[in-house]
This record gives C-alpha cells, sequence and structure tokens, in this order.
C-alpha cells in the first residue's frame, strides 16, 4: 500500500477529499498538519458535538458558558468563579509524572486565560489495581506531578479522587480541575477582534516538545527520520508558568489585553485559528518571529508544537511597547508574531514567503461531525476478579471495603499537595465531603467537589452518571453549598465502537437530565474518547465538577462526627443495593444494570441538608457513598477518634436485607450527627429522617439482624488508612 | 511596626505573609527581588514558595539577588528578619542562618499540621515542603543547643521530615535572625485552622523592645 500522509494522520479518506475540496487544491505539508490536528476529535469533538448539544448551558448565574477556555459563573459583589476540567489521559499513560503535571498546567492557563487568579486545583484520577507494578508506577508519578506542578506554581490542590479498578490499567486517567476566582470587569474572551491588532506569544519559548501526531508527517514527508523519534509528551516548568501567570494577570489588570487565549493541544494551530474563528477576523502568523528553543524548526513543527507555558494574546498595535515591558519585568518571552486581519483566513507566513493559507472557517468548523452509532451491548462486557473471601463475616467485609485503594483514605496522595496556600482553603481535604473555600472578596465562600463512579456509570450509563451528578450536589449540601455550575470531562473508549458509542450516548443523556432537573448549567467541559486497552475499553467515566455557593465557610459541616452522645441519623430516599457496588466487584459478581435513581427526591434531601448546615443545626454530614452504610458510618468514626453504636432495623423496613443496608449503595443517602430532636425536626416535604444510634465508644457497632458487626476503631482506622503501605510495596 | 516582604519570581505564601503581617499589626509591604530599597521597613520577612523555580537546590539562586543584599545588610545592623519555608532555605543559603535543609526523608512533599515547641508554649501550624529535613553536623547542633539557637523543634511523634532532633527552626547568634520550615502565615485565622502563627510574629516583632 503506498503511504497514504493524512490516514497517517487520523484523516479519513473522505475527510482529505473534504479539505482538497474547501482548499481548491492539495493542501501542503503545513496545511495537512493543521487540518489533521484541528479535524481530530480532541479539537473538533466529532463525535461527541451532537451529543453535547443536550447539555443545558445557561443559567442567571452564568458568566462564560462552553467555548470559552472555561466557564465561569457569578459570585456577587462584581465578582465570578471560573473553573473547568480538562484530561491528560494518554500522556500520563506514557509519562505520569510529566503527563499529569503538564495537565495541571493545561488547565491552569485555561482559567488565568480568562483573568481569573487561580485558587484551588482538585484531580480525578483512575488507575487499574495496585497490586500491578504498573498502576504503582503511574499512581506515583502522577501523584508526584500533579504535586510538583500545584504546589510549586502556588495553587492549592483541595480534593479529588482517586479509583482503582482493572479496565484503566492500561489507560490510566487523569482530570484535572481548576477553579479561579476573577473581577468581572476585567476577564476577556477568547475571540480575537480588531484587524490590525498585532498578535503577540507570550511565555516559553517554543520546541520541538508534544509534536504528536504531526512527527508522523515529518518522516512521511520530509525524511528526517530522528526527529520522528522525539518524544511526545509535554515538559511542564511551573516557575514558567507561575511568572507567565502574573504576567498575564498584570497584563489583564492594566487592560492592555484585547483578547488571551493559553495554548493548549494543536499549540498555535489550535489557538491562532479558534482565536480568529470565535472573533470571524482571519490572522497572519510568521513563524520566523515564534522564539525557539532548537534551531531550524520546520513551519509546521512551530505551528504544531505543544511546548508549554505560552499564551496568545491580541493587542492593539500602541499598546505593544507596554505589553512587551510587563513581560520582561516578569522574565518571561513576548513576541509580536503576527497580526489580525480581515482576510478570513489563518496565513503561516516564514518571512515573506507564505508557507501556508487556509480559510478558518474551514480549519474550525469545516470538520464533518458524526452520528454515532450506538448499540446497547449484551449484559456485562468487563470482567469481573474475585478478592473478597467466600463466607466473611460482617466484620471481616467492612475491614476489606474500608481497605479497597478506591474506599480507603486518600491521605497518603493529598498529604504530598500543598492544599492551604493562599488562605483560602476552610476544608482541608477529607475533612468535609466538599472542598471549601472563603471568597473574601464577595464576602462569600464555595464549596467544590469532583466525582464520577466509573464502575457504576459501566453498569447502567444513564443511572451512573445522573448519580455522579448527585454525588456532586449531596457533598455540595454536606457543606451548606448551593450548586451554581457544572464541568466534566467525558472519558470514554473508541465511539466508533457500538458499545462506547451507547455508554457516551446514554451518559450524556443522563448527565443532561440531572443537571435539567437540578438546575445546575454545564459551563464548560471536555471529551477524551478512545480510551481502550488490550481488553477493551476503559469503564465509561464521566467526571463531574461542580462548584457551589454558601454564605459563611465557617458554617460547612465537617464529615466525622463530633461529640460523644450526639445522634446519628440516615436523612434522605436512600434504598442501597449490591447491584455495581464495591462488594460487588469484591465478590467478582458485577452485572449490568442499576436502579434508576429519583432525581427530585435526592434534590429535596440536599436542600434540607444545605438548609439545615446553614443554620447550624447538624454537627456532621456525610454522604454515603462507596462500601455503603458500614463504609460512611465508619469514616465519619475514624475522624473523629470516636466509636458509634448504630441499628439499621428502621432502613430494613424500606425493603433491604441485612446485607444491602449494610454495604449497599446507591444515591439520597447522608449520615447526619447532631442534636437527636433538631435531626428528628428535619423530617417534612417528603425527606425522610432515619434514627440509627449514637456517636460514642471505642467500636464501631452495627446492628443488622443476622449480619450484625462490632469492629474495634483502631482495626477500623488501620484498613482505612491502608493506602500508603498498597502504594509503597515494592514489587513482589 | 512596618514589614516588608521579599517577593521573588517563584514566591508563593508572599500575599498570605503580607496578610499575616497586617494581622499580627502594622502595615506591610511587598519588596520586588531586584530592588535594594527597604527604607522605612522595620522587619523583614522572606517567605515560601519556590524562589526561581529552586531549581539546583532550594533557595541556591534567591541568595545572590539584590533584595537578599540588602536584608544582609538589614540583618547584619540587627534587623529583625523572618525565614518561612523557602525563606529559611534562603537564609540558610544566605549563611544568615546555621545548617541546611535537605530532601525529606520520605522524598516526597508533605503537607500537613503539626504540633511545634517554642520556648514552652505549643503551637498547631502546618508545614508543607519537599526539602525541610534540617541538618547540620552533631558539633554545630550541640553549639546551637547550648546557645539557645534552637528556637522551634517538632512535638514528639510531629518531625514531618526527619530533622535531626526534630529541629524545626533556628535563629542565628544574635537572636535577630529567625528561620522555621512550617508556615506561621497560614496559621493565623481560625477559619482556616489555627491562629497559632500570629505567636511566631509576636516573636519577631518583639525582638525589636
Amino acid at each position: 500500500m503506498t503511504p497514504s500522509p493524512h490516514r497517517e494522520l487520523g484523516l479519513t479518506d473522505s475527510e482529505f477529499e473534504l479539505i482538497q475540496a474547501k482548499l481548491g487544491r492539495e493542501p501542503n505539508g503545513v496545511e495537512l498538519a493543521m487540518f489533521s490536528l484541528l479535524w481530530s476529535e480532541h479539537c473538533a469533538y466529532k463525535h461527541s458535538r451532537k451529543l453535547l448539544r443536550r447539555l443545558p448551558t445557561e443559567g442567571e448565574r452564568v458568566v462564560m458558558g462552553p467555548g470559552e477556555n472555561a466557564g465561569a459563573v457569578s459570585i456577587g459583589e462584581g465578582h465570578a468563579i471560573a473553573f473547568k476540567v480538562e484530561s491528560h489521559n494518554h500522556p500520563s499513560a506514557v509519562e505520569p509524572f510529566q503527563g499529569a503535571a503538564t495537565g495541571v498546567g493545561g488547565i491552569l492557563r485555561d482559567v488565568f486565560a480568562l483573568g481569573a487568579r487561580p485558587i484551588a486545583i482538585l484531580d480525578s484520577l483512575r488507575f487499574g489495581e495496585l497490586d500491578s507494578v504498573r498502576s504503582r508506577h503511574l499512581l506515583d508519578g502522577a501523584v508526584r506531578g500533579i504535586g510538583h506542578y500545584g504546589n510549586s506554581i502556588g495553587v492549592p490542590t483541595v480534593g479529588g479522587e482517586i479509583y482503582f479498578e482493572p479496565p484503566y490499567e492500561h489507560n490510566c486517567l487523569v482530570n484535572a480541575m481548576c477553579v479561579g476566582i476573577a473581577e468581572r470587569d476585567g476577564m476577556v474572551r477568547a475571540a480575537a477582534a480588531g484587524v490590525g491588532n498585532a498578535v503577540i506569544l507570550i511565555g516559553a519559548s517554543t520546541g520541538r516538545d508534544g509534536i504528536g501526531g504531526a512527527s508522523v508527517l515529518a518522516s512521511a514527508e520530509l525524511g528526517e527520520g530522528d526527529d520522528a523519534k522525539r518524544p511526545t509528551v509535554q515538559i511542564g516548568d511551573p516557575f514558567e508558568e507561575s511568572k507567565v501567570l502574573e504576567c498575564c494577570l498584570e497584563l489583564l489588570g492594566k487592560g492592555l489585553l484585547v483578547s488571551l487565549q493559553d495554548l493548549g493541544a494543536a499549540g498555535l494551530t489550535s489557538s491562532a485559528s479558534e482565536m480568529a474563528s470565535a472573533g470571524g477576523v482571519g490572522i497572519d502568523v510568521d513563524v520566523a518571529k515564534v522564539p525557539l528553543r532548537e534551531a531550524d524548526m520546520e513551519p509546521f513543527e512551530i505551528m504544531v508544537s505543544e511546548s508549554q507555558e505560552r499564551m496568545l494574546a491580541v493587542v492593539e498595535p500602541g499598546r505593544v511597547a507596554e505589553v512587551i515591558a510587563v513581560c520582561e519585568k516578569w522574565q518571561t518571552g513576548g513576541a509580536e508574531i503576527g497580526a489580525i486581519t480581515g482576510s478570513g483566513l489563518v496565513r503561516v507566513l516564514r518571512g515573506g514567503e507564505v508557507a501556508g493559507e487556509m480559510p478558518v472557517e474551514a480549519l474550525v468548523d469545516g470538520c464533518p461531525l458524526y452520528d454515532l452509532e450506538p448499540a446497547e451491548p449484551d449484559g456485562w462486557i468487563y470482567g469481573n476478579r474475585v478478592s473478597l473471601r467466600a463466607g466473611a463475616t460482617p466484620a471481616e467485609t467492612l475491614l476489606a471495603l474500608l481497605g479497597s485503594a478506591s474506599v480507603a483514605s486518600k491521605r497518603w496522595a493529598f498529604e504530598q499537595y500543598d492544599s492551604i496556600v493562599g488562605s483560602r482553603t476552610a476544608q482541608r481535604p477529607e475533612s468535609a465531603d466538599a472542598a471549601v473555600l472563603a471568597i473574601p472578596e464577595a464576602d462569600a465562600a464555595i464549596a467544590i467537589s469532583i466525582d464520577g463512579n466509573g464502575r457504576r456509570v459501566a453498569c447502567d450509563p444513564y443511572a451512573g452518571t445522573v448519580e455522579a451528578v448527585l454525588e456532586c450536589a449531596q457533598n455540595l449540601a454536606c457543606a451548606g453549598a448551593e450548586p451554581l455550575g457544572l464541568t466534566n470531562c467525558l472519558n470514554f473508549g473508541n465511539p466508533e465502537k457500538p458499545a462506547p458509542a451507547w455508554q457516551l450516548d446514554r451518559s450524556v443523556q443522563g448527565l443532561a437530565d440531572a443537571c435539567e432537573a437540578l438546575g445546575v448549567p454545564v459551563v464548560g467541559g471536555n471529551v477524551s474518547l478512545y480510551n481502550e486497552g488490550p481488553e477493551g475499553p476503559i469503564y465509561p467515566t464521566p467526571v463531574v465538577g461542580m462548584v457551589g455557593e454558601l454564605r459563611d465557610a465557617e458554617l460547612a459541616s465537617p464529615s466525622a462526627f463530633v461529640a460523644e452522645g450526639d445522634a446519628i441519623a440516615l436523612l434522605g430516599p436512600f434504598e442501597p443495593t449490591l447491584e455495581g457496588s464495591e462488594l460487588a466487584k469484591q465478590r467478582g459478581e458485577l452485572d449490568a444494570g442499576l436502579p434508576q435513581p429519583d432525581i427530585a427526591a435526592v434534590a429535596a434531601a440536599c436542600a434540607a441538608v444545605r438548609d439545615a448546615v446553614r443554620a447550624g443545626k447538624l454537627a456532621s454530614a456525610h454522604d454515603v457513598s462507596d462500601g455503603g452504610l458500614a463504609c460512611a458510618l465508619a469514616e465519619a468514626a475514624i475522624g473523629a477518634g470516636l466509636g458509634c453504636s448504630v441499628d439499621l432495623q428502621h432502613l430494613r423496613e424500606r425493603g433491604c436485607s441485612p446485607e444491602e443496608a449494610l454495604f449497599g449503595e446507591g444515591s439520597g443517602g447522608f449520615i447526619v450527627s447532631g442534636d437527636r430532636d433538631a435531626l428528628e425536626a428535619l423530617a417534612s416535604n417528603g425527606v425522610a429522617v432515619l434514627h440509627l444510634g449514637k456517636v460514642g465508644g471505642v467500636t464501631i457497632e452495627v446492628a443488622a439482624g443476622d449480619r450484625s458487626l462490632s469492629v474495634p476503631l483502631g482495626e477500623a482506622e488501620t484498613a482505612w488508612r491502608s493506602l500508603s503501605a498498597q502504594a509503597e510495596r515494592n514489587p513482589a | 511596626m512596618r514589614w516588608g516582604v521579599v517577593q521573588f519570581p517563584g514566591s508563593c505564601d508572599e500575599r498570605d505573609a503580607l496578610h499575616a503581617c497586617e494581622l499580627a499589626g502594622g502595615e506591610a509591604r511587598l519588596v520586588w527581588h531586584e530592588s535594594r530599597d527597604l527604607d522605612g521597613i522595620d522587619a523583614i520577612v522572606v517567605p515560601g514558595g519556590f524562589s526561581y523555580g529552586d531549581y539546583l537546590r532550594a533557595g541556591s539562586i534567591a541568595r545572590f539577588s539584590p533584595a537578599m543584599e540588602a536584608v544582609a545588610e538589614f540583618a547584619a545592623a540587627g534587623g529583625p528578619v523572618l525565614g518561612i519555608c523557602n525563606g529559611f532555605q534562603v537564609l540558610c543559603e544566605t549563611d544568615l542562618l546555621p545548617g541546611a535543609l535537605l530532601v525529606n526523608e520520605s522524598l516526597r512533599f508533605v503537607c500537613r499540621q503539626v504540633e511545634l515547641q517554642v520556648a514552652g508554649e505549643t503551637l498547631s501550624i502546618p508545614a508543607k515542603h519537599g526539602e525541610g529535613r534540617y541538618w547540620a553536623p552533631e558539633a554545630m547542633l550541640d553549639e546551637l543547643e547550648s546557645n539557645g539557637q534552637v528556637a522551634f523543634r517538632y512535638a514528639p511523634g510531629h518531625n514531618p521530615n526527619g530533622s535531626l532532633r526534630d529541629i524545626a527552626g533556628v535563629r542565628n547568634e544574635a537572636g535577630n535572625v529567625l528561620g522555621l520550615m512550617p508556615h506561621p502565615e497560614h496559621a493565623v485565622d481560625a477559619m482556616t485552622g489555627s491562629t497559632d502563627g500570629l505567636r511566631v510574629f509576636e516573636f519577631v516583632a518583639g525582638a525589636l523592645a
């Protein structure tokens, strides 16, 4: 077969023909490289854009929605909270430290590109089981990488989640979310504007790092075989980014920029084209003016390089000198590399010579959008592994669940992150269900949560995704926060295959329905498809990040019990089953199907908890999640260093078996503690409150008929704190 | 009381330190790393972060900045100087304080609340660093102890990094230069965890009296 460069770059024959038709000629190498990147799934969302139209994106608090560098919602007093989550999965699977570090760097740039100062990072990570050397290597590298970048740049990492499941063994997930604060008057959009305005490249110099698909072009067309072997993973420099961040915020604060955009995937190609497209203008970029870190780079290499820590700004001609002076103050690069034109073209120049010339519209919006061909698979398409001994007692089962790496305390990871820099962190990791940050600028506070249990989404993509949204809402409620907006990262397998296509379709529908019902707008997001290993696709993993508002950070409830003698109650429409649960996983009994959550009933329970927290009526609040009620109780007890004694008889009257009551999972459950009368007074408007027992003693005692258990607090804590031993064990 | 907080490229905690100085009483302003101007400043804070990226070795580049040259003169004239975390590392690199800060025994960055013992008091203050293991030759440690230069020790069970003799912070022989790894500027508000850090700023202000 003759080599066809467009195929090697991931374009189909019909896409290539469309490009030829739009140009009216053959694309040259530079143009083909640029088209191949902008027409990739990553940039064009060609398999997901139609689905994403289902998501509700409007709300009265929305300041910026999808299509900008990040979404933003109003927090009052002239301020907005900007946030976005993005994946860096494939780079992290190749080189976890740099992959995760540059994932953090990239999402930080998205947020400060709006003019927002980043104030928090959260991460959602997925790996294979920790009995695999590869998974331990990936976990260690990703955690170090996140810490390296976030700690060094002085933005606190305040929360996150980590799950360990076999389908992520070869394709780990690293999703990073950044939250920032901006003055609404100082925010900018990414749209280029003003014919004749200058285009300034700010930040690091440009090298050959991060040239992915295009390096194939190098070997195919230019015959430089060695260059094709260059590493395709970008290298992060948080110190450079720290200077670029301060520089950009100073430039925006002085009103010197017309617009600003970060350079992420596809580098200058995507940032220049997308800025021009958003503004309805053309853009000229002269690659001869781009500061390079390697000599003799080809124009296409400069255009597609993914060198980190770079921003593209549009500046009025009369202010260029002032802009360059601020860049010099911060000891970072600032070079005028082009201009905004009225041509409607992206032109790549090298000195006087035109190296590429394409209509903006063809590059950015010309890619065909595809309909999926979804088909529901026949039953459970993933494997099952038994890890729990048959006949394990209820106490042994509780310890096995608490000791599961997915359920266990993530202290080992979050202690490697600076969670307090910035003096806003009112609730540190694991002290409350959501991270809580003070926003004194607006005399307010925010709570942030990030969730997405891929295993449950695999069981039922629709219900599992609804649950992910509900879990975020529940976490926020425990902090006393009302949701303002949501961002998401859809991590799925190959959308060209029927089963992942079906998962994606159902999941997006669940996301849309849950957001609609809760009245939470989706203000931004990211899609990561083609996440597959040799054994098939990953669990479908929609990661949901939610930001909510609370009036007083000091009123946010802790997750852990507080005082001996406090009453414990279960609040909400919790109807636990073993389907898709951690226990079903450990027993090797996973199968397709989940009960459908009652979104309205969970929303009512969230409102009841939120109001109670705000009124200071609860000593603690913790949502029931992985490992069920028994694990939620144990977590609240361990965190307090206090035992508890409860009876699940009332819950069993909802029709649960003792085992389902103990370890079953599902949406809508809150463990609350405090004054018994105050807890019982919360029952209203159809929100159920079941008295369970009280805080105290040195054991976790749970009466559940013939499955009752009693576990010493110390044993439970040892199991729950076992992640460091699991993560750091040496190869067998 | 007028505080100056040195700001290097790569500083992270300078705004937090500024805020803490104001809470501790007085005015505070940033001192840009390229400036030698400490006019009107009564006490200096060298804050935490990753000055100049902390490439090569933590604090090793910052010592050559114009601001640190001015701080060294300020200290030599008896002016009070507080170095926090990276600032402590910078002061050790500048030879304003004895000893060195090595990579944590765990080889990992650690962020946790620790208890510090100082002059009969116990303070709850967060620590967060990757290179905070205090080290000095045994003879120097003996000398520091006999001179009363060990200003802060981690309470038993709270040493997060393997520091020798649980040393969390030291002062110079004259007593006007103080450095510690934990972050008192992050313990000035009950909402974010503790107000014990204000005591550290009071010690520095007290050195003026």
